[in-house]
């Protein structure tokens, strides 16, 4: 062998270990960039439960029954949530009454009866704007329009027709995707057998997609019950000591609608009421609130998420 | 089906056919529950209008009062006290600290977790993680306003000795983290449109995941994300809680994130909190810094979805 060819096989062998060098680093720099990208989207999830510890540590002392069962105190030891969490479950059941039809009719609608024209587009476009509407903002269309405007004052039926408003794009949007699913061939079987539109809606459309459309409904009745800041704007931060007059009576007609008209205070209000106190004593009720809102929230959307998961699994058309 | 039954046993005097009639009857129905449904549809549509109308009746109260000069170059905001002043920069000021302040989080951590979630992870490992980030952002805001006052707040307390007990700082960055979920899902949605063959193509060529990554895929999706970006600022301008909890509720015009200063939705929560009569000025005010608020965010979103949609690269 010359010298030359051992020459130019010393260098591409030491090619070969620099770009094995080179190799193993950019292998490297995968390696560790998703690590970085774990870290990052963990981030969010350590600051979840770094926040709920730091709510049952502050507030454990007052998870007892008298909590739930206590009204708001100018004491902090002896205030609780009674009216609070009455106040939500009665918001969110006309919330509830308000937003499902109408979301679940606007999205059948949208979906199945919608032509293709300029009209359809101007609800579709309003459908995706509100839903980038700060929640805010929906506080003052009802402190305008239902406080003054209809005058129902600071009462359930505001608070519940705003939140449901507030709630109307998510329960459209996903009541739209789960009809999507649905495939065509279905709805041309009904209508073969002579079904009209309506009843491929209501007996098909609507039966396949109910799932979805619950799915949808979970999520957003867990985002109206964690919601502030829209209540605060009509102006419901009040000291509320006293139930609403109960919505079933003893005597006929077993069932009124004044508590409708009734002033209420709902679990964020009084979080934020209690955490706006400058006394501490305060500061450990609205940590234990926080808690208890946290815990319904990821109930609901664990729920909501987990339902998703087992319909998507159990999908065969 | 009931009227049809009945149209059937009695026949009318013009004897249309009871065929044809319970054709009629079927075709009225559904007309009807069609109109029903998209009065349904509308009540969007109506939404979005009664915003609007009652945003701008109510400024307009406060604009006969209050001129748009005065409104948009004083530097002062105190529209409740004797010696009123109604410049709106305050509170713009300090809503666009703490958005920057929430965006210098999200947009680093949003983008990697992007990315991680669109090229790195496996099928598996986005199942779980996604779902994760979706508890997060069902998480009420409240409790990330009493997390950022009575938790992080202290603890940027031990870092900066000086910092107030509002700051624009702490409630900056809990909103930011708040966000990070909404802009890796919507740049992820981004990255997973750029069709395989590219990075097929790229690893073809010996790129790492890595490089195609930075390289290709981001590249190739940057007009979703940059629209994710854009929707981001719009959410955290529009994000009151944390804001009204942590920042402070005093209006003043600084760019100094370790300052307090009220945001516009901070202050709309103040004045809601207090017992402004209906048609007083003070009571009109929350109308025209809602107003603002509304074109800020309406601006934003559409300038997002216009990005999205008009530099979509088509493949």
């Amino acid at each position: 062998m010359t010298t030359e060819t051992l020459k130019t096989k010393a260098s591409v062998l030491e090619n070969l270990v620099a770009v094995r060098a080179m190799i193993r680093r950019h292998k490297r720099n995968d390696v560790i960039f998703a690590a970085i990208g774990l870290i990052a989207l963990m981030l969010g999830l350590l600051t979840l439960l770094t926040l709920f510890i730091d709510l049952v540590m502050d507030g454990y002392s007052r998870f007892n029954l008298e909590f739930f069962s206590n009204f708001p105190s100018r004491r902090a030891a002896n205030a609780g949530l009674l009216s609070a969490w009455v106040g939500s479950v009665l918001v969110m059941t006309v919330t509830f009454l308000t937003a499902v039809p109408m979301g679940v009719a606007a999205g059948l609608y949208l979906e199945e009866y919608a032509p293709k024209n300029w009209f359809s587009d101007l609800i579709e476009i309003n459908v995706s704007n509100l839903a980038g509407v700060p929640s805010i903002i929906y506080g003052l269309l009802a402190l305008g329009l239902f406080v003054y405007g209809l005058g129902l004052g600071e009462s359930i039926l505001t608070a519940g027709l705003t939140l449901g408003l507030l709630t109307l794009p998510v329960v459209i949007v996903s009541t739209r995707e789960a009809i999507r699913g649905i495939p065509v061939a279905i709805r041309e079987a009904a209508y073969a057998v002579g079904a009209t539109k309506w009843q491929v809606v209501k007996d098909h459309v609507v039966k396949y997609s109910q799932g979805g459309i619950l799915t949808g409904v979970i999520i957003g009745m867990s985002r109206a019950i964690g919601e502030t800041a829209p209540i605060i704007t009509i102006g419901a931060l009040t000291f509320i000591a006293f139930l609403p007059p109960t919505p079933v009576t003893e005597v006929a007609p077993f069932i009124n609608f004044e508590w409708l008209s009734s002033g209420f205070t709902v679990l964020p209000i009084q979080m934020f009421n209690w955490l706006s106190r400058p006394d501490h004593a305060f500061h450990t009720n609205a940590a234990a609130t926080g808690a208890i809102i946290i815990v319904v929230t990821l109930l609901m959307n664990g729920t909501a998420i987990y339902l998703r998961y087992q319909i998507r699994k159990n999908i065969k058309w | 089906m009931n009227t049809a039954t009945n149209m059937q046993t009695q026949p009318t005097a013009l004897s249309i056919s009871p065929r044809l009639a319970k054709n009629v009857s079927r075709n009225i129905k559904e007309r009807i529950i069609e109109l029903i449904l998209m009065l349904a549809a509308l009540s969007a549509v109506f939404t979005t209008f009664a915003i609007v109308a009652i945003l701008l009746y109510e400024s307009l109260g406060f604009f006969k009062v209050v001129s748009l000069v005065e409104f948009f170059t004083s530097t002062q905001w105190t529209p409740l006290f004797e010696d009123a002043h109604y410049g709106i920069m305050p509170l713009v000021s300090g809503t666009l600290t703490t958005s920057a302040v929430a965006l210098a989080v999200a947009i680093p951590v949003g983008t990697i977790g992007a990315i991680y979630l669109s090229e790195f992870a496996s099928h598996k490992a986005r199942e779980i993680v996604k779902p994760m980030l979706e508890l997060l952002v069902g998480v009420p805001t409240i409790a990330f306003g009493y997390f950022a006052l009575l938790f992080v707040t202290p603890l940027l307390q031990k870092v900066f000795p000086g910092l107030p007990g509002f700051n624009m700082l702490s409630a900056g960055i809990v909103m930011g983290v708040m966000i990070v979920p909404y802009i890796a899902s919507v740049a992820e949605d981004a990255m997973r449109a750029v069709p395989m063959s590219m990075r097929e193509g790229s690893y073809a060529m010996g790129a790492t995941r890595f490089q195609t990554a930075i390289r290709v895929v981001t590249p190739a999706a940057v007009s979703g994300i940059v629209a994710a970006y854009i929707l981001a600022i719009s959410r955290a301008v529009g994000e009151t809680m944390v804001v009204a909890v942590a920042a402070g509720q005093q209006p003043t015009l600084t760019f100094n994130p370790m300052d307090g200063a009220a945001t516009i939705t901070a202050y709309i929560v103040q004045v809601a909190m207090g017992d402004l009569p209906h048609g007083s000025i003070g009571y009109q005010s929350i109308f025209a810094a809602g107003l603002v608020l509304f074109a800020l965010t309406l601006g934003f979103n559409v300038i997002g979805h216009i990005v999205r949609k008009k530099f979509r690269e088509q493949y």
